[in-house]
């Protein structure tokens, strides 16, 4: 890969009209200078009417930073936002490949699905499922006819816990569902073509040779979700999932240090999205060039790819196939 | 397929000795919507006989090459393929619809080459050519792999066997696929315009890869630009326009006295 362009680089010297060195004058940004100023100042005055606000008892905040419940409240979220995400990813798969299924009624359960979890709002089916035990009160799970199976009581099931859990995984399936789809459209129908020519099935194609490739374009977006996962796993609050924010809320609830409590938490989703921020930006270092690469359609974005390596010799490959691709 | 005779590339019996007819297309015809694309192919190939089919673009060439090893499915016709109905199964006074497993069975005895490669980008040539290997056949993994390197090897690869695609030339990529469709035993190989991609130094590697293979013995449908392979290489050379082959023979005919004015045309324009 070639070095980056050094933008810094900056003479300081040129040779004249007359041959001789002159100096160079370097342009002032003064506007920058105006409007950066503007904006910190801006900046720390709400920065200090914050800290000095005495309403705010920071040495509270200090205080509960690292209480047991506010810990176990984070690992309880991290938990949640893990869970969730694998529920999530697999569902999402399956909901993907479903949709793309020449079996119309796959097809047809699929895109309901994906209406339906994503026309209803999560808070609602969170609650939903926390509920469960109205409509089910006991859960089931036998072999038909018989009387060999299991039997529990929905409410010892339905705890906060598995309710966030299932609320938020069927939920982001029904979104990422869309992702897969695109990931796998995405790869060449080349591919597809190849691996039928050497004899695979089409369950055989998409396992080995579709979905991996779909992956590299999958996998960047997932980052994402995760770190929205990792706030939206608050809204579990409202069914007492022992999450961070559930935790910190039951704390103020009892102290009335509401806006203490709320600061605790949220240095704490900060710091965790700030950790998931770095994995994913790795996560995309390590999967965007290849997932560019594979997307093997000779537009504007190959072009632009191409030319920017041109030394490769795949890239430079791409172009000149592009171009005589026309018959 | 591993003797490599080095006496010229013609063969020493003529076509209709040496096998017998391997595909055998009457008649056939393909629509997509209100397009017909093919409009009655009648072709045959015989056992260790090389087509060449060449002609214009868009006039179906692919289409029917697709139609061959089933990757597109014909509308009306007879297409043969080692005395079997493509698609179909013949059983007790009918013809049964082939499912996934039979469809995906008979392209494995069928090589393909495309134009563009389509390598599997996230395999290196190795594991592109072990791949249907273990998948398909079945084979264990060392057993895989050792078949890929011998195959790579024969068309001079074996240095680059650890490469994924993007770090090889269109070239190279090309002679991977054509270890990769070798490797599966096919009884007969498909290429769609193998060299129409490559960059022009790039394309007597494949086309030397080709000989090779056409020297020993395979039999072989290669639709091509390229009049001086044909010229050298084929046994047959079939005129493709509008959807028919419409002009074959031997290439000394073909392409030096063509009969019809259309493939004259076409001649004068790749020539
Ligand atoms: N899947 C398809 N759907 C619709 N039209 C197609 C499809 N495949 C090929 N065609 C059309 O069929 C015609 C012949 O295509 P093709 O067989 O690729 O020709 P050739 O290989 O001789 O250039 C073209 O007009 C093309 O647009
Ligand atoms: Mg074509």
């Amino acid at each position: 890969m070639s070095p980056a362009p050094r933008r810094n680089h900056r003479p300081t010297q040129l040779s004249g009209p007359d041959g001789t060195t002159v100096p160079v004058v370097a342009l002032k940004h003064r506007e920058r200078w105006i409007l950066g100023a503007l904006a910190l100042a801006v900046f720390l005055w709400l920065a200090f009417t914050m800290a000095t606000n005495p309403n705010i008892r920071w040495g509270k905040v200090a205080e509960y930073l690292f209480f047991p419940k506010i810990i176990d409240g984070i690992w309880i979220t991290l938990m949640i936002s893990v869970l969730a995400t694998v529920l999530g990813l697999v569902l999402g798969v399956v909901l993907a490949v479903m949709k793309l299924s020449a079996n119309p009624v796959l097809n047809w359960l699929s895109t309901l699905y994906i209406w339906f979890f994503r026309g209803t709002p999560v808070l609602v089916q969170l609650i939903f499922w926390y509920n469960l035990a109205f409509l089910f009160p006991t859960l089931v799970i036998k072999i038909p006819f018989t009387n060999v199976g299991y039997l529990w009581n929905t409410n010892d099931v339905m705890t906060g816990f598995t309710a966030a859990l299932l609320g938020l995984g069927l939920n982001l399936a029904a979104y990422f569902a869309e992702t897969v789809r695109a990931g796998i459209q995405a790869v060449d129908t080349g591919q597809t073509e190849a691996a039928y020519a050497l004899g695979m099935t089409p369950g055989k194609r998409m396992r080995k040779i579709v979905l991996p490739q779909a992956l590299r374009i999958i996998i960047p977006p997932t980052g994402n979700e995760f770190i929205s996962m990792l706030k939206t796993t608050s809204l579990v609050y409202v069914v007492a999932g022992n999450d961070l924010m559930t935790n910190a809320s039951q704390i103020y609830k009892q102290n009335n240090l509401i806006m203490e409590l709320l600061i605790v938490a949220s240095l704490w989703y900060m710091v965790m999205t700030a950790i998931a921020t770095f994995f994913q930006s790795k996560l995309e270092a390590r999967y965007g060039a290849d997932a560019v690469r594979l997307v093997r359609k000779p537009g504007v974005l190959l072009k632009t790819v191409s030319a920017a390596k041109s030394a490769t010799p795949r890239a430079a490959d791409d172009v000149a196939a592009a171009g005589k691709d026309l018959s | 397929m591993n003797a490599q005779p080095t006496e010229g590339i013609r063969k020493a019996s003529p076509p209709a000795q040496r096998g017998k007819l391997h595909v055998q297309a009457s008649g056939v015809t393909k629509s997509f919507g209100n397009h017909q694309v093919l409009t009655g192919v009648d072709f045959t190939v015989a056992s260790g006989e090389v087509s060449c089919i060449v002609g214009p673009s868009g006039s179906g060439k692919s289409t029917f090459l697709r139609c061959l090893n089933a990757l597109e499915t014909y509308d009306d016709g007879t297409l043969l393929v080692e005395g079997r109905h493509v698609g179909y199964e013949f059983r007790e006074g009918r013809y049964y619809e082939w499912n996934t497993k039979q469809f995906a069975a008979f392209r494995s005895r069928i090589g393909m080459v495309f134009q563009r490669f389509n390598l599997f980008g996230h395999f290196s040539a190795e594991e592109n050519v072990a791949c249907a290997l273990m998948e398909v056949r079945g084979f264990p993994k060392a057993k895989a792999r050792a078949r890929a390197l011998e195959e790579l090897g024969r068309v001079g690869l074996a240095e680059h066997s650890h490469k994924r695609p993007h770090q090889l030339s269109g070239g190279q990529q090309q002679r991977v696929a054509i270890a990769r469709a070798l490797a599966m035993d096919p009884e007969i190989m498909l290429f769609d315009e193998p060299t129409s991609a490559l960059d022009p130094e790039l394309v007597d590697e494949v086309l030397e890869a080709m000989k090779a293979l056409a020297r020993a013995g395979m039999t072989m449908v290669v639709v091509t630009h390229e009049m001086g392979f044909a010229r050298e290489v084929a046994d047959t050379v079939h005129f493709f326009d509008e959807g028919a082959i419409v002009e074959s023979g031997p290439p000394a005919e073909v392409l030096a006295n063509p009969r019809k004015d259309r493939t004259r045309a076409f001649l004068a324009k790749v020539l």
